[in-house]
């Protein structure tokens, strides 16, 4: 499986890398970890609060923005090219093709968070950090804004499976906004105390991936540490949800008769 | 069951419809239970207009779409079976690839889908980068490339891998006489090593040069499997006339009804046989004769034939045997 | 139609994704179980200032406010009845919802509650739910509703029958309100502190809210207060029997016995009041019914 899978992986990372629109992004996102710099100078005593809250957020939001629009044209536009037509006449199952996308995508988020990270670790040290063993926490919430990464990227390529980027951004980004504000449509459930509408919210809140568990960014920036147990729940949740998300795109892609 | 006897390619029965219309798809079907076979060591030619469900049936043997009924067997494998891919090449009808790429990354690409080594893997990539006349584009990006470099660049990905089957769908469209020169070079080539060569044309002169046998299709069924000679047989070979017809004479009967009027010039086709009957005729009228030359008739008329119905049926019981 | 490979897939998938979304259930009740145990005392709000949030929201500053009202609520449920819970970011939240969303009746009525009772059922903050609430009716004349609730609040949590009486009458002056709004105003302004008005306050509350916890905790403290009234009557009743027959009643029978009752005074859940050595009338230690806790002496009926 390896064999056909990391050679799509690596093309993958390869279309991603060699694109402009990525690099136009990563700096955009450690200017704004540059800005934190800045934003903290005026805030007299929480400079390292704002940095870390900011710099995250900008490592977060850059790269959910790359995450789903990369995602979304990653089955299409191979389709659409007719460049899976080669592809495919080669001894790779359909399935170990998408998995192939998928871990490149990943590949490519990770090797931009790493940078990004550096960015961030680099504006610290300007305002006159030492790193201390509470800062852990930041590179935990780090791995939670990865994990959250791989899971919508899955989500984006599930839809990019069969139909098109434009719905695939609206339907991955409406599942990433109904999935951040989970708590609160489940919230709002318990709150009117309608069964009706009380299982509809609960049924919303277990069913759309949670985003709410991956934020740990103001627990990082507070310098707090994160409960391991919390560590590896979150990493067990993106995995089986991806692992869904993967299964019902091979059953869909697998079935799918090209153009 | 005896290894030679075992086919290349077995065509059973495959049928595949195109749902079509946006509100409310209706089914279309564009291959009618198609069957024939292609046999080992063979250059088959595959003819048809266009539409007639070449690509169709070239992508239902490579997996990329799926019949709606029938099968079919590429060396006695299933076409489900994704170990067959090792035993084939596929050239798509007008190939695109990663255009971020260069053709020497594209083609190592390919090849690692292969068992190679490292060192083996890019040897073979030089290899056949020569081999198609890309040696000095190896560095250049795909997204630079002519149409005619992309079919080169495909042919080589699609014979990389030494398969013993090639499909290749429109190999010379797009080619330049040189470059049309070269596949076919390719294509005997590879007869040479006994490999079997299925690609599909609309040009007839192709088949004629390198098949064994070909296959006509025609919106979506088989008319005819045979040797090409027998397809060059129906063409009747006609002679265009132009010519001035005299100022009140009128035409002779059996001509005037077949002459067309461009101005005040006239066309008329004969066949070949009737030439000299159908000059006396012009010169017992006074007409003044501007050109005679003979009539080559296109695959596309001879295909336009074929679908328009009864002119060749006889031509195609002959193919049919 | 189609082939083994692709039926192999479909019943991978039609098999695995209900199982894995069960595993993604339960593993989210685990998670949720965890994060209530470790949710850091100190959250903060980056941004306190609902102007700026406002000007922020491009337009959508009333979704917005839902989403911070919303956000009160969950942040206030999470909270509500666990010993030593802190509330500091309860008032931030409902400020925020109240200034991106003004006309969000709900929130003011909702956040004075709990804003209002005392912990561990609420922050304990009334000086807070006034300033909420007088801002609601600033930016809601018309809700009159908002007046009564700061005439309660006055009235209830501060014991300030002056203002509580001035904020009904506001109430009242609307053209809508209902005349029990004037009624209350006089009431108190007359006997600011008795169990007769703080019974015709939680009465009204009782009938005028839709909210099923509010008329709950309306009926339970007008039950409270019905046993106030009670006791205070068998006390009564409990020096009298010492006046006949030289001793207390040692229980609720005795003044029955006695001839000072046709029946044995029960509380309203049902038990039989108790007395103690002291001649003084209780619940039974296990009667649900609790006694608010005392109005008078009111600040201001003293001097
Ligand atoms: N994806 C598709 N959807 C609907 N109709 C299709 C599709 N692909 C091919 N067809 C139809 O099938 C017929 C055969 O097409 P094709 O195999 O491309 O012909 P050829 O290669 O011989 O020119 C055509 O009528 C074409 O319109
Ligand atoms: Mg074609």
């Amino acid at each position: 499986m390896s064999a056909t899978v990391g050679p799509v992986a690596i093309n993958t990372f390869r279309e991603a890398v060699r694109d402009r629109v990525l690099y136009n992004l990563v700096l955009f996102a450690l200017l704004m970890i540059g800005a934190a710099i800045l934003v903290g100078e005026i805030s007299i005593g929480i400079e390292r609060l704002v940095i870390i809250n900011l710099g995250l957020t900008a490592i977060s939001v850059f790269g959910l923005v790359m995450a789903i629009f990369i995602g979304v044209g990653l089955v299409y536009k191979e389709i659409e090219k007719r460049t899976l037509y080669s592809l495919l006449a080669k001894p790779i199952r359909r399935w170990e093709f998408l998995v192939g996308k998928y871990a490149g995508l990943l590949l490519t988020l990770a090797v931009n968070t790493a940078f990004m990270t550096l960015g961030l670790a680099a504006a610290l040290f300007y305002v006159g950090w030492r790193f201390e063993r509470s800062d852990t926490s930041i590179l935990v919430a780090i791995y939670f804004i990865l994990l959250e990464f791989a899971l919508v990227t899955a989500l984006a390529l599930f839809f990019s499976c069969f139909t098109t980027p434009m719905l695939s951004t609206l339907y991955t980004l409406g599942i990433y906004i109904t999935g951040v504000f989970a708590d609160d449509i489940r919230a709002v459930g318990d709150f009117t105390r309608n069964p009706a509408v009380l299982g509809v919210t609960r049924a919303i809140y277990y069913v759309v991936p949670n985003f709410h568990n991956f934020n740990a960014i103001s627990m990082a920036a507070h310098g707090n540490a994160i409960p391991f147990t919390l560590f590896w729940q979150n990493t067990l949740y993106a995995a089986l949800y991806v692992a869904v998300l993967l299964l019902a795109a091979s059953a869909v892609f697998s079935r799918r008769n090209l153009k | 069951m005896n290894a030679m006897s075992t086919p290349a390619i077995e065509i059973l029965g495959l049928t595949k419809d195109f749902p079509v219309g946006f509100w409310r798809p209706r089914m279309r079907r564009s291959l009618d239970s198609l069957s024939f076979q292609v046999d080992e060591g063979e250059v088959f030619g595959f003819l048809g207009p266009n539409g007639a469900g070449k690509t169709t049936t070239m992508k239902l043997l490579m997996g990329l779409i799926f019949p709606t009924s029938g099968t079919a067997r590429v060396r006695g494998r299933s076409i489900d079976d994704v170990e067959m891919h090792r035993e084939i090449g596929y050239l798509p009808e007008q190939p695109y690839f990663y255009d971020y790429l260069t053709a020497r990354e594209l083609l190592d690409y390919y090849a690692r889908f292969s068992n190679y080594s490292a060192a083996e893997r890019r040897e073979r990539v030089e290899k056949f980068l020569e081999r198609v006349g890309l040696a000095a584009a190896g560095d250049v990006q795909l997204r630079k490339f002519s149409k005619g470099m992309l079919q080169r660049a495909g042919i080589a990905q699609a014979i990389l891998h030494d398969p013993p089957v090639v499909i290749l769908d429109e190999p010379m469209s797009g080619l330049d006489p040189v470059g049309r020169r070269e596949v076919r070079d390719i294509i005997l080539e590879l007869k040479k090593q006994g490999r079997t060569v299925f690609f599909s044309t609309h040009i007839l002169s192709d088949a004629e040069m390198l098949c064994d046998r070909v296959a006509v299709l025609a919106g979506g069924k088989l008319q005819g499997v045979g040797a090409p000679g027998a397809i060059v047989a129906i063409k009747a070979p006609a002679m265009e006339i132009l010519f001035e017809a005299r100022e009140g004479r009128a035409l002779p009967a059996g001509l005037a009804e077949r002459a067309t009027r461009i101005g005040g010039r006239c066309r008329v086709e004969v066949p070949e046989e009737g030439l000299y009957a159908a000059l006396e005729q012009l010169r017992g009228c006074e007409a003044r004769i501007l050109s005679v030359s003979p009539v080559h008739p296109t695959l596309e008329d001879y295909f336009f034939r074929l679908v328009g119905g009864t002119a060749v049926s006889r031509g195609l019981e002959e193919i049919s045997r | 139609m189609s082939n083994p490979s692709q039926t192999r897939a479909l019943w991978v998938a039609v098999a695995g994704v209900p199982l894995l979304f069960a595993a993604i259930a339960a593993l989210q009740v685990k998670i949720d179980a965890g994060t209530r145990a470790y949710t850091p005392e100190s959250e903060e709000l980056l941004l306190r200032s609902g102007t700026a949030l406002k000007k922020m929201s491009l337009g959508y500053d009333s979704l917005l406010a839902d989403i911070y009202w919303t956000r009160a609520v969950q942040y206030y449920g999470n909270r509500a009845g666990i010993d030593g819970a802190k509330f500091d970011l309860l008032w931030p939240l409902l400020d925020i919802a109240t200034t991106l969303d003004p006309k969000l009746i709900i929130a003011y009525r909702f956040g004075a509650i709990f804003l209002s009772e005392p912990p561990p059922a609420g922050a304990g903050r009334p000086d807070l739910a006034i300033e909420l609430v007088k801002r609601g009716i600033a930016e809601n004349p018309e809700q009159w509703h908002l007046n009564a609730d700061l005439g309660f609040l006055y009235y209830w949590r501060m014991k300030d029958y002056p203002n509580a009486a001035a904020a009904y009458l506001d109430g009242s002056k609307n053209p809508k309100a209902p005349v029990w709004l004037k009624l209350m105003a006089a009431r108190i302004t007359e006997k600011g502190g008795s169990l007769e008005t703080s019974r015709m306050i939680w009465s009204q509350i009782y009938e005028t809210s839709q909210d099923k916890i509010v008329r709950e905790k309306a009926m339970e403290t007008l039950r409270g207060l019905r046993a106030q009234e009670d006791e205070a009557q068998l006390d009564q009743l409990a020096q009298e029997y010492q006046n006949r027959f030289g001793h207390f009643p040692a229980s609720a029978s005795d003044l029955r016995t006695g001839g000072l009752l046709r029946e044995i005074p029960e509380d309203p859940a049902g038990n039989p009041y108790v007395f103690g050595k002291d001649g003084k009338s209780r619940l039974d230690p296990r009667s649900p019914i609790v006694i608010p806790p005392p109005l008078s002496p009111p600040p201001e009926a003293t001097n």
